[in-house]
């Protein structure tokens, strides 16, 4: 009876379901954003990608983007009324498209901007990935020489103030290696890199740990049964499973450090950051002050939001399968 | 083939000669600690080619544990264990030789949720034994068909009943051509319904000739197929015979205690 009964309230909320996913891409399909379509029961329905596009361009965060820009304007506008006047000036909005080429991709002839930010960000997180995923691996070693120096390294690092590490690795690293002849030079971007890419690293290797760790026994159990060596285990079997736990708080990771690569303007990196204030500078005009950087932060908002939106999405929906 | 053939002469230089008509597990007077905890105080027993074996008792009488140690996932302190004359816990032993000999099926299944049955059943033989794919995919078709999930190739864990899991579970092993098998309470987490159906696939491999080792709580099972039962309680075994004799008139008061609470 009771069995019955849910049978029929599950197919329900199925078909309910599809509908309402059935709708929503219909919207979107037709260009217009849709709204409310959350199931009455669950408040977020069902997440998807239709969801990510919905949250993406979702009134909220279009409410959020558009009430900045305008603030940053409207405090433009009114300092340059208050300004000292006289000659004809290009007004706020032109004189932040003046500069956005700038700040978006750096100098003419050179790469620097909003560009070199998400390079960096790019190299950072493969360098820290690859590193982090082998350091967690050792933090999970059967060899206390292996395990206790891994964690050793993983606490330090993680703990460490990321401008200070930067700091660090611009000063003590040279610019340039001479190796067989050959001269590698080392520019302050790539220091830089290096010197964010170690507390990614250390997080890195916190996630891989705790992933590691999430994995039941009877995994290691069973396939130790099977008589898989050791690497055999990690490779095959523990391995892949971490990899769907792991994406979320990777992406988290990445979205954190895309906004922390402004810091490497305080070490002399033309990033957008340092462009920014040149370009402010330059103009020579305090009522810029707070529409240039309110554009920075949007650069920024624009890039990093669905990442943050897209590992929610995930979050949600490995929840659900494992 | 002989485990012995598989693997180092241990370190006493002993020539290592094993025939099927000596016991093909023997346990010495095992003796196992957990810190202070002592789960196994002095086991000895053996056990022949073909036999099966049921090791019945209360919980925490260390029933898994000596599963556990004859599959060397659990070291012993004292004693010894032999499988197929090989000395189980030689530091020099071979784990992975043995284990390719025994195999064990959990009672969470703990079938890789990343993978199909299929691909449940092939990886060991693929990965361990370096078997060519196309053998082994065929080897694996049987499996299934024998533990009558034909049709269930392509399904993942999760997409599986209980006893289904189980079942792939069994299979999964099987697929290393194991010469005994170990199963740890396999029907403890399965409903009423489903716990039939592994029961009837650990008979037939029982009916096969497989050596088998039970650890259960399923009397009537036990008392069906077994050939010998062992009733252990805190660590020793209390009392053993052949099933008729040992549900019909156990000796022991503790035995016939727990004979009462369960049947």
């Amino acid at each position: 009876m009771t069995r019955a009964k849910d049978a029929t309230v599950t197919a329900n909320t199925q078909n309910r379901r599809d509908a309402a996913q059935r709708a929503s891409r219909d919207i979107i399909m037709a260009g217009l954003p849709p709204q409310a379509q959350r199931l009455p029961n669950e408040r977020w329905g069902d997440w998807g990608a239709d969801d990510f596009t919905r949250g993406f361009f979702s009134r909220r965060a279009g409410l959020f983007l558009v009430s900045v820009l305008a603030c940053a304007i409207l405090c433009g506008e009114a300092f340059a009324q208050f300004g000292p006047g006289g000659q004809e000036r290009p007004g706020v909005i032109q004189t932040m498209l003046n500069w956005a080429p700038l700040i978006l991709f750096g100098r003419p002839g050179e790469f620097g901007g909003f560009a070199l930010n998400i390079v960096i960000s790019f190299m950072v997180m493969a360098i820290g990935t690859v590193t982090g995923v082998l350091l967690g691996i050792a933090q999970v070693s059967t060899s206390v020489l292996v395990r206790k120096p891994a964690w050793a390294i993983t606490q330090f690092f993680r703990n460490s103030p990321w401008l200070v590490l930067l700091f660090f690795t611009i000063l003590l690293m040279p610019f340039q290696i001479r190796v067989f002849g050959y001269t590698i030079p080392f520019p302050d971007w790539i220091k830089a890199t290096i010197g964010l890419a170690l507390p990614i690293m250390a997080n890195i290797s916190e996630v891989t740990r705790g992933a590691i760790q999430s994995i039941p026994t009877g995994q290691w159990e069973s396939s130790e049964s099977l008589a898989f060596s050791r690497g055999q285990q990690f490779r095959l079997i523990i391995l892949p499973q971490c990899i769907k736990r792991m994406t979320p708080p990777w992406m988290n990771w990445y979205a954190i450090l895309t906004m922390a690569t402004s810091l490497v303007s305080i070490v002399g990196v033309s990033d957008a950051m340092t462009l920014t204030k040149l370009a402010v500078d330059a103009d020579g005009r305090s009522e810029m002050l707070i529409p240039m950087y309110g554009m920075l932060l949007m650069f920024f908002f624009i890039y990093c939001y669905p990442i943050a939106r897209l590992t929610q999405v995930l979050e949600r929906r490995y929840n659900i399968v494992t | 083939m002989a485990l012995a053939e598989n693997i180092s002469v241990p370190h006493t230089g002993k020539a290592l000669k094993w025939t099927p008509d000596q016991p093909i597990i023997s346990l010495k007077n095992v003796r196992k600690s957990f810190g202070p905890v002592e789960v196994l105080r002095g086991v000895s027993f053996d056990v022949k080619k073909g036999e099966v074996i049921c090791i019945i008792g209360p919980s925490g009488s260390g029933k898994s544990t000596i599963l556990r140690c004859i599959n060397a996932l659990a070291p012993i302190n004292e004693g010894s264990i032999t499988v197929e004359g090989q000395e189980v816990h030689d530091p020099k032993l071979n784990k992975l030789a043995l284990r390719k000999k025994v195999g064990m099926v959990f009672q969470q299944y703990n079938l890789f949720p990343h993978k199909t049955a299929l691909e449940n059943i092939m990886m060991a033989p693929i990965h361990v034994l370096k078997q060519p794919k196309a053998e082994v995919e065929a080897r694996a078709r049987k499996l299934l068909a024998k533990v009558r999930l034909a049709g269930k190739e392509n399904s993942y864990p999760g997409e599986l009943s209980g006893g289904q899991q189980q079942r792939v579970a069994i299979a999964r092993s099987l697929a290393m051509t194991p010469d005994v098998m170990l199963f740890d309470e396999v029907t403890a987490a399965l409903d009423p319904e489903t716990v039939k159906e592994v029961l009837v696939t650990i008979r037939e491999l029982a009916e096969e000739g497989m050596t088998c080792l039970l650890v259960t709580h399923e009397m009537g099972f036990a008392k069906e197929v077994g050939d010998h039962i062992y009733f252990t309680d805190r660590g020793v075994i209390i009392e053993h015979g052949p099933p008729k004799t040992f549900f019909a008139n156990a000796k022991d008061e503790r035995t016939r205690a727990f004979l009462s609470q369960i049947l």
